[in-house]
Parts: C-alpha cells; structure tokens; sequence
C-alpha cells in the first residue's frame, strides 16, 4: 500500500479501526448477513472508542478532524463488512447538513449526541418517485404557527428506524420546485413519524433500510436547517462531500476481496501447486491490487480536498465515487472467479463481497447520475 | 555477575544472534555483542554457544543452609470431598522413580477434612510415608493455611522435592508456599529426571507455547518445587501389599486462620464435562457452522466415552459454552485420541492439544495446517464423515 | 478504591517460529503485546474504578521497551503507569519477579486490590500472582471469572475450579488472578490513544523500591534453565483424500486398539 502519510491521529483512527474489524465485525459479519439484524454491539463498540465524532469540531463534543478521517474509519470496517461498516457512516450522512447548514443552538443539540454514539444519524432523501430526480418529491412541510406539519414519506432510508435523528427533505412551496424543497430534522418517537416496512436486501444487509412515513407530524419550527427554499441546493451539498465516504466503502470491499482472493490463491492447489504461482491468477491479481490502489488514491484526495476547504468539490468527489465504487464490483467478481466453485457458495466469504460491492454503484447518486455530475462539469469548463 | 562474551572463544558465528528470543545479540566487528537492557538472561544464547562456550552467565545466589540435610521425594496429595484426585497417582509413580533413583523414601502430604483413610489409598500407590493434616476446618481448600500447614511440614521434614497437581489449588497453594520457603519453583512440568551426577531434579516443561522445550532447575535451593501437569504421566500402580508409616500431626487454632472465607461450593453441569480429564475429545471449530451442529459431535464422544472440545472461534460465536475452549486461551488437554473435525489448526489452538497421542482431523480443505499435525487425516466434509464414524465405532464397539 | 494491576510484556507466541535447520527460535518480526490474560486484568480494574472512584495504576517490570505496554494500559483506561526496571533486574525467576513487583506496589502502598492476568503465554506459570500476595503477606483469590461485590473494606469474588466454581470473600488489600470469563475487554478509544501518547510515565529502578540486592534478578532466582531445545516433530500423518468410507474403516480398525 502507498504511504498516505497519515497523521499520527489518522493512524490511531486506523488502527483502532482496524481492531474492531478483526475483533467485532469480521467475527459477526456472516451472522448479520444472513439475519439481517441492526449490529447495535458493534455500534456500541465503534462509540466507546470515538469514532463517531471523527469528523466533528471538538467545541460540540467530536475529535476535530474531517471527511478524510471517517474515510479511513469506513474503509477499515468495509474490509470486514461493509454493511457493518455502513451502520456507521451513514449516521454522518444524517449529520453533514446539521453540520452545514445548522443554526449555533442546532448544532450544539445535536451535533455532541452524534459525535458520542449515543444517537445515530440519517438522512431521507429519495421517494419512490423520486431517486435520481430528486425534484419529484411528493413530501410536504407547511407552516402552521410555530409548527411545520410534515406529510408523505422517504423509502430507502439507511438506518430507518434504528437511527434517532432524521434530516430529511420536503416540499415547503410547490410551486417553486426544486427552489421549494427545505430541509428539517426530525427526532426518533416525534407524533405522526413512523417507520414503514424494513427492505430485504441483496447485500449491506447489516443495515437496515426503511421507509420513514409522516402524518401531520408536527415538527418545531427551529427544526428547519437553514431557510425554506434551500433544501435542494442544501442536498446537493451534502451529497457533494458525503461521496468520498461510500467511495471508501467500497475501496474498502475490493480490498478485502483481494485480501481473501490472495490468501485463497496462496493455499489453494491445483495440479499439484499453488494456484497463486499460476501467471493468469497472477495477472489478475496484479490488476485488483492496482486498480484499488487507484481507487484509494482517488477517494483520499478528494476527501482531503474536501477537508482543506476547497470550493467545486462535486466533481471531484463524483470521480471518486464513482471510480472506486466501479473497482470494488470489478475487483469483488474478480476475487469469487479466483475462488471459483467455492467462490459461489455462501459458506466463503467472497460472494457477500460482490453482492455488497453493487450498492456502491447504485446509491447516493447512481454511477450515470456521478458520470452526468462530471460531464456537466466538464462542459462547464470548456465554457470558462 | 551477570552475562559476558569470552572476546577469545567467539568467532562471531551469529548462532546465538539468531537464538535471542529478545533481540539483545547484535553481531560487531565479528564479536558478539550483548544489550543488557534487552538481556534477560534467559540463557538461550549459552545453549546456542555450546559448540564455541563463549558466553557465560556467571550467577552468584544465595544457597539453603544445610542442603545436603534434605531428604525425600514428597508429593501433595490434592482431594476434593475428601478423596485424592487421580492425577495425585500420577505424581506418585513418579515419585517413587526418583526415589529411587536416589535411594530415598517417598513422602505424601494429604490435607483436609476425614483424609486419614486416603493414607492408605496413597501408600497403596507408592508413598512410604504419608503426612496427614485432618481438621473439619480444612474441608475446603483455602490457601492462607493450607499453605501455612504445607511449609511447616517442610520445614519440620526437609524433603529435597516436592511435587504438586498443576491444577487451580496446586498452583495457587504451592505459589505462595514457594515465596515462604523462598526457593524456586518451575511450573507445568511435563518430564522430570534426576540428573546422575550432582543429584539435581531437571524440571522439562513447554514453554512458548510448546514451541520450546526447556529443563529448568535449582541448584543451590531446597526443597526442588515442581508443578506436573495432569495426563502426561502414567498413574502409579495399586499395591496393596505395600506398607508405610502415617504421621498426623495436631495443629493449634492459629494454623486454621484464613481471611479469606468460602460462601458457597457450587458445581456446573457444564464444566463437570472436565475436558481436560478426557481420554477422547471430539472438537469442532468454524466448520461446525452453528451450534446445533455439535450434536453430531457429541454423538461420536458419547460413542467413544469422551466429550466434547472447541476452538476459541466457536465459542466465540456462542455455539459452545467457554469450559469446553482448547487452545492458548482455553484448556490444554492432552487425550488419547483427540479429533479434530472442521478445525483449521491456527498455532493458538495447536497449543492446546498438539500433545494429545493419537490427532485426527477431519477437513474440507488439504492444506488447513491441522493436517501436519495429525496422525491420520480425512480430507472431506465432516458432515458426511462424522456420523460415518460414529455408526462405524458403533458397530465395531457391539462387535467385540 | 485504588487498584494495582500487574501487567507484562510478552512476545506475540503465535509468531514465535523455530527455524527448522538450526533449531533456533526464530525472532524476525516478532510482535511484543501485552500479555492477553493481563488485558482481562486491566478491563476489570477500570470498570471497578469507573464504579467505585479511585484510580487504576498499571506496573510492570520489564526492559525500557516495556513502556510500551504502559501506554497501551493507557488507552485501555488505566490512569497512572510504573516501569520498575532496572538491569539488576535480569534472569528474574519467578521467585524474584515477585519480589521486586511487591516492592514497588509497596511503595504505591496506598492500594485496595491488585489484579493479575491469571498467567502470562510465554511463561504461562501462574505463580507470580500469588508469589506479589505472599511476599506483602495478603490474602490472594486465584482464577476469579466475577467480582459478585466489592464493598470499603471487602470483596467477594468467584473463583473457577475445575468443577465449577467457589464463593470466597475477603477482606481488602487482597490480590487477585483473572480468568477470561470475567470481561469483555474494550477496544482503545481515540482520547485513550491520545492520552497514552501523552502520559508521563514513572521509572523506579532497583534503589528506588528499596529491595535487597541478593533477592533480585539472577541471584535472588533459585531456577535457573539449564538447556533449551526443539521439541521432537510429529511424525508426518497418514492423509486419506477422497474415499470416505475406506477412510474410515481404516481410522476405526486402528483406534480400536486405543479405545477398548
């Protein structure tokens, strides 16, 4: 592996996320797999050990570093499962726009519960008629007094109902469109939020994905994040640094294929040798090991990027996203073809790799939508 | 005092380099040379020096006065509930070996509540003379006067050796009973000689988790203190023709004094299964999958009088209660026939049992590393194989 | 309620190898931790001074290098660190480790119970524990899975036996040695990390815990190793690969021997 050169804080973060991988997730992760539960153990453990508030400024409660830092916490545990892993970062997903856009009093309230673990985050966005386009939304929020009044629902809400603090997207003037979505945070237990059906999935089954349903939910008015109008905008922002998390995500599943595909490659004999002195499984090797170092490479600069304060970020990020979400299913199916046979049964690890690895490609923006941010920005650039 | 290279013996050959288990040898200007902040002294260069003996290590010590003065192979007679435990008879066979390699009486230390009856028992397995202490106030093992009672006796008796169970109460009774004496003490023994000459007792015992062996002993101090662990040696046979002398001493209040008090004796159904005193263990690991599926196991140790082990992983996963861990972590056992089934042979769990007599191991995967240390081997799925054999022992046990 | 808990420095024993030729013990690489029983023995200590107040001092006697494991006690929750280490030290037995650690807890001297791994891997004797309580002539409770009370002036404990377990109590300062089952030990934190990093850590030397000089080191150790060697191979196994039931046959008609 290239030498990031890391902080000696950002190798503490590592390493002690390392050991919760082997320790914790490694342990569980076949378990939670096939039953699907909310890993709350580990959750726990990743808490005790501060993790959660990586990224958090130290005056409400967290360690005062950045994007890159939970990058290297989720790329860690994604080496081990990356549903588990998931259970993690998304609660970070929930809290980047309390983060941005949140009034002082928002973020002391709730910014030092999510830097300690004792609350999770998340984030609803998508409708069932609004994934890609998320200006379809049907979701509506009208002032009434001190009072917005939340109606309609959010479906693929990671961590839905196991999470406690909601920011999530709504219609507050129609008639405006996209300039009418604003965005609220809305507590676990409030009157009229409910959780919908938990989604049975083809991987990241550790997380748990739920529909978040409102009747005449009653929110404060000091809930809203920012102004009305914003939300859109507010979204894309968030999505623009939250990016290079899931670009981790899945850095970190193509590195643990390749680390059972060597192992693997290493003891398994085929006439009468070791399959790993085989050129062919060498070449392939070779290739999985440079494409998710490209991969680090990528995510890591962006998420630096990010951290240093530069503006224009979405490109960057989109590229890492994208990129290393592509090398994580190349490099997954790559890891069960070196298996082979075993490689297809569920009793080896590998075939939980390549069905956790499609996520990657698919949510917080599909790899075309990723591919659409780059080329309009890229068009942008020819313009200037 | 202290470790020295001999400038003139050494030739700078870099064996004793390669033997420091804790880095402090670095060969300069072809001379051995010896960081004393690393050096423990733990003589492994010495011994990888034997060819060129150009490291010393020269140990000044206090000695006991008047060593020659003790006599006597002695060993304690761990009982729980009044009876002697039978790893107590496999001391005693070994007892009385060095006895009489050194024309010396066996000696046996029982103590307890109603023990006296256990003298016989005991000199029927060897020992010529048996020291009871018999108080209702001993029932239960405490260490404050156990070991009160057991230094007395030495001090009173002055045996050269003494051996001990490695077990929980002989460990933590001989312990403290060793700083009292203050003479050594070697743990977990497995073989154990007279050396011919000088006399000495030479302790063998595992060390790094039996990846080495190491001879350990105490030249200048008696009595020798050993701790034996239990199934590595033979039990000694019943002779019942065989006579000796019973001393019971009286002991005042003042011995029976513990601040330590026992609330409650309670026995687990669990850890009643002592895998450690098994002749047969059939052990699972991570092949086993789930926790119903050590049924199948145990179908086999019940054909075959044994029980039922696991690796640290499976129990970790909740599929077996922790008294049934083998390994670094777990118990070290060392049966008769010890099968392996589903068990890759991670070195933590290779420690455990890699002493038992016969390994067999039962894996899907030819090059899982339990392999190299089994003596007999069957690569498949212990599903099928398991019950196989178990239908086959069956069958074979109705025949005969 | 101050607890002392007596950690050490081992070699990571799974990576201990012997070179197959020269029968020499093979030391590249080699990770040293803090010995495994001993984490048990630190997690106990800081739950009991999370609950109790008090404070957690970790000692241990071992080379300058030691420290390391000091600063892991650290992160690990652990409030103060002593290094007793000196060359004096070296070709310490049993005997005299436990010495020199009662030493320098007799020089903490203001302690209510000290813990102890139930044994170290790389010697794993057990003796050193209940060597400290004799030597400050304290009550002991060995293999202790559960602290079922713990008041001012006395502890009730369960000690694992080979059957199953015992109640004891006893009054403090009593010394303990502890089994895995007792706790699950925590994961460092950040903070931990960055504390440990930080920490001043304390070094007595042989002089400042006033010992006697006879009683350190190689000369207050009554054993001594006299050789050291490679334990005899197994002789390679019969393998059987394919065939099932003819391996198994011949597994049963061989152990019949054995088993009846």
């Amino acid at each position: 592996m290239i030498d990031y050169l890391l902080t000696e804080e950002q190798k503490m973060i590592r390493d002690i996320s390392r050991q919760i991988t082997d320790e914790k997730i490694r342990p569980a992760a076949l378990e939670h797999d096939k039953t699907g539960h909310f890993p709350h153990d580990i959750v726990k453990v990743m808490a005790q050990s501060d993790l959660f508030g990586v990224y958090i400024p130290q005056e409400y409660g967290g360690m005062g570093g950045g994007i890159f830092d939970i990058c290297l916490a989720t790329e860690e545990f994604s080496r081990g499962c990356a549903g588990i892993a998931l259970c993690y970062a998304a609660s970070a997903l929930g809290t980047y726009p309390i983060l941005l856009f949140g009034s002082e009093e928002q973020k002391k309230k709730y910014l030092p519960l999510i830097a300690s673990g004792k609350k999770l985050g998340a984030f609803g966005l998508t409708e069932p008629s609004a994934g890609s386009d998320a200006s379809a939304m049907l979701t509506t929020a009208e002032l009434k007094g001190d009072h917005y009044v939340i109606n309609g629902m959010k479906h693929f809400v990671t961590s839905g109902g196991d999470a406690d603090i909601y920011t999530i997207i709504a219609m507050t003037n129609k008639a405006r469109g996209a300039r009418g979505a604003s965005l609220f945070v809305v507590e676990k237990g409030t009157p009229g939020f409910e959780f919908g059906k938990k989604e049975d999935k083809m991987g990241i089954r550790a997380s748990s994905t739920r529909e978040l349903i409102f009747t005449d939910c009653k929110v404060p008015k000091e809930n809203l994040l920012g102004k009305e109008g914003m939300g859109f905008i507010a979204a894309m922002r968030t999505l623009d640094i939250s990016r290079p998390g899931i670009g981790a995500q899945a850095v970190g599943i193509a590195q643990g294929a390749l680390d059972h595909a060597l192992k693997y490659a290493k003891q398994r004999k085929q006439f009468g040798k070791s399959i790993l002195t085989f050129q062919g499984i060498q070449w392939m090797l070779a290739d999985m090991a440079a494409q998710t170092e490209a991969a680090r490479a990528l995510v890591y600069a962006s998420a630096r990027e990010i951290d240093a304060g530069c503006k224009d970020v979405g490109k960057d990020s989109a590229m890492a996203k994208m990129f290393a979400s592509d090398v994580a299913m190349k490099v997954a199916t790559d890891a069960v073809q070196i298996f082979g046979g075993y490689g297809y049964m569920k009793e080896y690890p590998v075939e939980k790799f390549m069905r956790d690895a499609k996520i990657t490609q698919i949510y917080e923006g599909t790899n075309q939508i990723q591919r659409n941010i780059i080329g309009l920005a890229l068009m942008k650039e020819t313009v200037q | 005092m202290g470790i020295s290279v001999n400038q003139d013996k050494c030739t700078g050959c870099g064996l004793c380099e390669k033997a420091c288990p804790f880095g402090a040898i670095t060969i300069v200007n072809k001379k051995a040379v010896i960081d004393l902040d690393k050096c423990t002294l733990c003589s492994s260069c010495v011994e990888a020096c034997r060819k060129f003996e150009a490291i010393q290590i020269i140990r000044e010590t206090t000695r006991t006065p008047d060593m020659e003065k003790y006599k006597g192979v002695w060993v304690f007679g761990e009982q729980k509930h009044g009876k002697v435990q039978p790893v107590v008879y496999e001391l005693l066979g070994k007892a009385r070996e060095l006895a009489d390699k050194l024309q010396v009486e066996v000696g046996c230390v029982l103590i307890g509540a109603n023990v006296k009856e256990e003298a016989q028992t005991v000199i029927h397995r060897g020992a010529d003379v048996v020291y009871v202490a018999d108080n209702p106030k001993l029932e239960n093992f405490l260490d404050e006067p156990y070991a009160r009672i057991l230094t007395n006796l030495i001090r009173k008796h002055r045996p050269e050796i003494l051996l001990v169970p490695a077990t929980t109460i002989g460990r933590s009774v001989v312990s403290r009973v060793a700083v009292q004496l203050r003479v050594g003490l070697t743990a977990d023994c497995t073989q154990l000689d007279i050396e011919p000459q000088q006399k000495f007792l030479l302790q063998t015992r595992p060390a790094f988790g039996g990846n080495i062996m190491a001879t350990v002993l105490s030249q200048y101090h008696r009595p020798q203190l050993a701790t034996v662990r239990h199934k590595v040696l033979p039990e000694s046979p019943i002779d019942t023709s065989r006579t000796g002398q019973i001393i019971e001493n009286d002991y005042d209040k003042s011995f029976f004094i513990s601040r330590t008090k026992v609330l409650k004796v309670a026995e687990e159904l669990v850890s009643a299964v002592n895998i450690s005193e098994a002749n047969v263990i059939v052990a699972g690991g991570r092949g086993l999958g789930s926790g119903e599926n050590f049924a199948i196991l145990k179908e086999l140790a019940d054909a075959l009088g044994g029980t039922v082990g696991a690796t640290r992983v499976a129990v970790d996963n909740g599929w077996i209660p922790y008294a049934h861990q083998i390994g670094q972590t777990g118990k070290t056992v060392c049966p008769n026939v010890y099968f392996a089934c589903g068990i890759s042979g991670q070195i933590q769990h290779l420690v455990g049992m890699q002493s038992s007599k016969i390994i067999i191991a039962i894996n899907k995967d030819s090059s899982a590393p339990i392999f190299e240390v089994a003596n007999y081997g069957i690569v498949g799925d212990l599903f099928e194989i398991v019950p196989l054999l178990t239908k086959k022992f069956k069958e074979s046990l109705q025949r005969s | 309620m101050n607890v002392v808990v007596c950690i050490k420095q081992v070699p990571e024993t799974t990576q201990v190898k012997i070179d197959p030729i020269t029968k020499n013990l093979i030391r590249e690489g080699v990770k040293s931790i803090i010995n495994p029983y001993d984490l048990y023995a630190i997690e106990e200590g800081v739950r009991i001074v999370e609950q109790h107040g008090g404070k957690v001092t970790v000692v241990t006697m071992g080379p300058p290098q030691a420290e390391a494991a000091l600063r892991e006690a650290i992160s690990l929750g652990a409030d103060e660190a002593i290094l007793v280490s000196d060359r004096a030290f070296a070709g310490a037995d049993t005997l005299a480790t436990s010495y020199t650690l009662a030493m320098a807890i007799k020089k903490i001297k203001d302690y209510d119970l000290i813990i102890c791994g139930k044994q170290a891997i790389d010697g794993d004797t057990a003796q050193v524990g209940p060597g400290i309580a004799a030597h400050l002539d304290i009550p002991q409770i060995t293999y202790v899975r559960k602290i079922e009370a713990l008041e001012e002036k006395s502890i009730t404990a369960q000690r694992t036996t080979e059957e199953g377990y015992e109640v004891l109590q006893s009054p403090l300062p009593c010394l303990l040695t502890v089994v895995k089952e007792i706790n699950n030990p925590r994961i460092p934190s950040l903070k931990g990390k960055m504390k440990a990093k930080n920490a001043a850590i304390l070094t007595w030397k042989a002089a400042d815990i006033e010992a006697e000089s006879d009683r350190l080191g190689i000369a207050g150790s009554p054993t001594e190793v006299w050789k050291i060697y490679t334990p005899p191979a197994r002789s390679k196994g019969q393998i059987y690969d394919g065939d099932p039931e003819g391996a198994v046959n011949a597994i049963v008609a061989v152990l019949k021997e054995h088993l009846i």
